[in-house]
């Protein structure tokens, strides 16, 4: 798998353990059933993630949402868009770890993802190559301007508007 | 009407770079066909039987003479001199050369168009009623929140991969001419009963395809500055909750039909409660901007019904029957609106050649402040017709074959493009449209008959409407042979209804001859004054089955 965040594909400091062999390894991503005995066995400054399916409800996992790390939420296609969704309701919820979308997306949805709170993708080697990193950061450059407030991307059109009127005046 | 400015336009011409670069991509093999196939749709690009189409975006129908001139000359660089019209308000080019989509977006672009988000799994171009802003019926006029809305959901970062298509509708005015409840969301401008401020009501689930639904009141009056919030929160139940183990069952009005529409409004209106609708909203003075764009034009100070129009009509019967039958009357003394028809006898339903086109945008400029509104019945409007030019007018459309006076009549058929053209299609849909129109071309007959919406699709989707057709006609594939299920009582409007089917399926050259069993049923039965959709809502489908069948079963013996 290639990980990739704004400024590219960059190594994967998390590696994907069941709880009981995490011992030893800065960073790891666990199945989500084995949750409650990776945090139990947590070392001191040692990073935990799950894994979450793009189905689970987000009330779901809010409950260990503050005490771990990384959120990484499946992708099952590209064009399953839950993950957004969820993404959305798990900033909302006040998750501040990093949340990483998982699976075969397009690089034409990098900006998307960005915007309802991923912080980075994780692809299929053979995907990342096929797509190149380029086409992905080119998508967040050509998202320069939305439409919609209170989404994380670019300048905001109506803000703009507003400070146009205002004259830039704050 | 709404102007780009800086930052539409810098948007839009964002996104004409951005598909070129997607199809290069696609070219080098960066992307798979499967990968590129979502983004050239929400482009508008189909691929069809014969050619690849685009559809373009015409916002809530409304149109300047100058983008009628520029779809004219795009019809003929790019296509065969003619485009056709369709029941979203939205106009297609059937043969369209993949290379020369970026060229033609950016030609688009040049008069604050676009394609984008007419095809695909997302929000689709919002449509509304096409008498906005001018009719006589109406609380408010719908463009400016139908505007507000297509900026909103504008490439959503979290609504563009839904489980599948997304339809708005919007109408300001007491009868609903936008067929509000069978789209997904439908809205209607209504004012609270009790503080007079007005609102929104809330339909969702509507839908036609193969399992038609009509919209449930999900909100009865939705504050103004909640809409954006209130549509973020349904959309993400959706987007959530929507299936997507079968296409077929992923739209909207499955997942309100399975949870039901009491367990669907307890979700969104949860959702809801955690936003906080002044972030997502539009504040008042963007909202107030987008307004004023569609403020009335100069209006001069005229009397209804001026001599000079009644005595051309009473001088030509066929100018009168026109303005007895195309026109539609407007909020202001001595103006009008007039629908030209695209639905003359013997041509494809919505089809208009670049001639056509550059015709009507010239009489829009000399009749209409330059303005043209679309149909989802597939016609066009004037909307801002001086009575006493109306005359004038005539004679021009005459000239260029605009000047059909069938507006509602039986003649007035909505038709999708079917299998002359669409890959999906089972049958054909427009040499039926012809050959009914042919039949009942006489126009005493017509007159005779009275208002009637035939609507035919050529495939269960639906595109032709035929489930709200007071007659309908659906065409499918019968052991290789096409075959054509009617259906009747059908209405798009307030008593919004879907048809019942008569009976089995007929061979194309046997439907004017039903169609004519059914209106003897009519005519022999109707009450002084009552419309065909009317009578059969009275007298029940039974009478009219019978008719239907008796042919067929006399034939079976």
């Amino acid at each position: 798998m290639t990980l990739l965040d704004r400024h590219g594909f960059r190594p994967d400091p998390f590696r994907r353990l069941p709880a009981a062999e995490i011992a030893g390894h800065p960073a790891v991503i666990v199945p989500l059933a084995d949750v409650q005995a990776g945090l139990l066995v947590r070392a001191l400054g040692q990073r935990i993630g799950i894994d979450i399916a793009n189905t689970l409800p987000a009330e779901d996992a809010t409950a260990f949402a503050n005490q771990v790390d990384l959120i990484a939420i499946a992708f099952p296609g590209f064009a399953d868009g839950r993950g957004f969704t969820l993404a959305r309701r798990l900033r909302r919820a006040g998750f501040r770890g990093i949340l990483r979308a998982v699976g075969p997306l397009i690089p034409d949805q990098f900006a998307y993802a960005m915007a309802c709170g991923f912080d980075e993708v994780e692809l299929p080697d053979a995907v990342a190559t096929r797509q190149g990193e380029a086409a992905w950061l080119a998508d967040l450059a050509i998202y320069s301007t939305s439409y919609q407030r209170d989404y994380a991307r670019g300048q905001n059109i109506l803000e703009a508007r507003r400070e146009a009127r205002t004259g830039g005046a704050t | 009407m709404y102007r780009y400015d800086e930052f539409d336009a810098a948007f839009v011409r964002d996104r004409v770079a951005q598909f070129s670069a997607q199809v290069q991509r696609r070219l080098a093999g960066a992307l798979t066909e499967d990968e590129f196939k979502p983004l050239r749709l929400q482009n508008g690009v189909y691929l069809q039987l014969h050619a690849y189409m685009l559809r373009i975006a015409i916002p809530y129908g409304t149109l300047s003479a100058r983008q009628l001139r520029q779809l004219a000359l795009i019809g003929e660089r790019f296509d065969r001199s003619y485009g056709h019209f369709t029941t979203r308000q939205n106009l297609q080019f059937n043969w369209i050369q993949l290379k020369d989509v970026p060229e033609i977006l950016a030609l688009l672009a040049d008069v604050e168009m676009h394609a984008i988000q007419t095809s695909g799994n997302c929000i689709r171009n919002v449509t509304a009623d096409q008498f906005a802003g001018v009719a006589a019926d109406e609380i408010e006029d719908p463009r400016p929140v139908a505007e507000l809305i297509r900026q909103w959901s504008t490439a959503h970062p979290e609504f563009s991969f839904l489980p599948r298509k997304f339809k708005i509708a919007v109408t300001g005015a007491a009868e609903d001419r936008a067929a509000v409840s069978v789209h997904d969301i439908g809205l209607r401008i209504v004012r609270h009963p009790e503080t007079g401020e007005t609102g929104y009501a809330v339909l969702v689930g509507g839908g036609l395809g193969r399992t038609p639904m009509v919209g449930k009141w999900v909100r009865d009056f939705l504050p103004k500055p909640h809409l954006l919030a209130y549509l973020e929160a349904l959309m993400r139940v959706y987007n959530a909750e929507g299936r997507r183990d079968n296409k077929y069952k992923a739209r909207v009005k499955i997942l309100v039909h399975e949870i039901g529409i009491e367990a669907f409004r307890d979700r969104v209106e949860a959702e809801f409660a955690q936003l906080d609708p002044l972030r997502i909203q539009a504040d008042a003075a963007e909202v107030g901007r987008i307004e004023r764009y569609f403020a009335p034009p100069a209006y001069a100070e005229l009397q209804d019904n001026p001599p000079a129009l009644r005595r051309a009509r009473a001088a030509n019967p066929e100018f009168d029957r026109w303005v007895a039958q195309n026109g539609f009357p407007h909020k202001v003394p001595g103006y009008q609106a007039v629908t030209l028809s695209l639905k003359g006898i013997g041509e494809a339903p919505g089809d208009i050649t670049s001639a056509g086109m550059r015709l009507v945008a010239e009489l829009a400029d000399r009749h209409s402040f330059g303005e043209i509104r679309v149909t989802h019945a597939q016609n066009l409007v004037l909307p801002n017709v001086r009575q006493d030019e109306l005359f004038d007018l005539w004679h021009a459309l005459a000239a260029g074959g605009l000047a059909t006076a069938n507006a509602g009549l039986i003649t007035d058929i909505i038709a999708c493009p079917g299998l002359d053209y669409c890959a999906l299609a089972t049958a054909r849909s427009i040499p039926i449209a012809q050959a009914l129109a042919t039949r009942f071309a006489a126009p005493d007959r017509q007159q005779e008959i009275g208002p009637l919406a035939i609507k035919i699709s050529g495939c269960i989707n639906a595109c032709g409407h035929h489930h709200v057709g007071h007659i309908g006609i659906l065409g499918l594939e019968k052991r290789g042979e096409e075959s054509y299920q009617i259906t009747l009582g059908g209405d798009a409007g307030n008593a919004s209804a879907i048809g019942e089917i008569l009976g089995p399926g007929l061979g194309a050259d046997e439907v004017p001859d039903a169609i004519e069993r059914l209106l003897a049923v009519y005519l022999d039965h109707r009450q002084p004054g009552e419309l065909f959709v009317d009578s059969v809502r009275r007298l029940g489908i039974q009478p009219f089955k019978a008719a239907f069948n008796a042919e067929l079963r006399h034939d079976a013996a």
